[in-house]
């Protein structure tokens, strides 16, 4: 079969519920990172996809998946500031260890 | 079968394999290894689609910039050769029954929608339709959020820098 639009929100809604298993799954403040990320790329496939097949006569979907990929680097960026910090205070990057920053 | 629709299942492999392989392995630095695969693999679908200037941006700040951020943070804090702890089946097997419930209500929901598609001519999306818009401040133009997304990045820079500086010892 051609491959079309459907096979591409396929992939897309494929990585972002394997990307939200992962988020509910690991413990690890790198992990979960890993997993938004992944999260991230299946939304910027989506953007991708319905701008080639439904709306070629624009461009609006590129520009949004290069902002989302901008604001994902920044978040990555201060997201591995703060694990650092914490691994430093606390010795250990794990969820349940950052636990008193709750109150 | 052509050459491009082998070529289209094979990066869709790749990059649903590997995405799996790096929420599911429980050796940190091989996660990190996979989601390089996975997001290649995104990238590959872009190349696919023809819209090289995305596939570039992404090889660019994902596979060059944030996998190797994680790689890097993932030496200064793990030691080598560790294993993540193992989960507990039933917490697993909940987030695996969420994830699949949603996979498959989404599925479902797109499959039963009938996307129309524009009559419109197509433009190219030349790397000249890219730059004249995104600095444009016409009706269709992006120069507004281009700023913002400039200065959100030197915030972030310098929210990094503040956070990860290590505080100097008072001196008494």
């Amino acid at each position: 079969m051609e491959p079309g639009l459907y096979h591409i929100l396929f992939v897309s809604s494929a990585l972002f519920f394997i990307g939200i298993f992962g988020f509910f799954t690991r413990r690890n403040l790198i992990t979960m990172l890993m997993s938004i990320e992944l999260v991230l790329n299946s939304v910027c496939l989506n953007f991708i996809a319905f701008n080639k097949y439904l709306w070629p006569n624009k461009l609006d979907g590129i520009f949004f998946t290069v902002f989302i990929i901008a604001i994902a680097a920044a978040a990555a960026a201060v997201a591995i500031a703060i694990i650092i910090n914490l691994y430093r205070s606390h010795n250990s990057i794990d969820v349940s260890t950052a636990e008193e920053m709750k109150f | 079968m052509k050459g491009e629709t082998i070529i289209f299942y094979l990066l869709a492999a790749m990059t649903l394999v590997s995405a799996m392989l790096a929420v599911s392995t429980r050796q940190l630095f091989r996660s990190a290894v996979y989601l390089l695969f996975s997001l290649i693999g995104i990238a590959g679908i872009y190349f696919w689609l023809q819209y090289e200037f995305v596939a570039a941006v992404q090889i660019v700040v994902y596979a060059g910039g944030i996998a190797v951020l994680i790689i890097f943070s993932i030496f200064l804090t793990q030691k080598s050769g560790e294993e993540l702890p193992k989960q507990n089946a039933g917490r697993l097997m909940f987030s695996a029954l969420a994830a699949l419930a949603g996979f498959g209500f989404t599925i479902l929901q797109i499959f039963k929608y009938n996307f129309i598609k524009t009559n419109d001519p197509a433009v190219d999306a030349t790397v000249l339709a890219i730059g004249t818009r995104m600095l444009g401040v016409g009706k269709e133009g992006f120069a507004l959020p281009f700023e913002v997304v400039s200065m959100l990045l030197l915030a972030a820079m310098i929210g990094c820098i503040v956070i990860a500086m290590r505080s100097k010892p008072e001196t008494t």
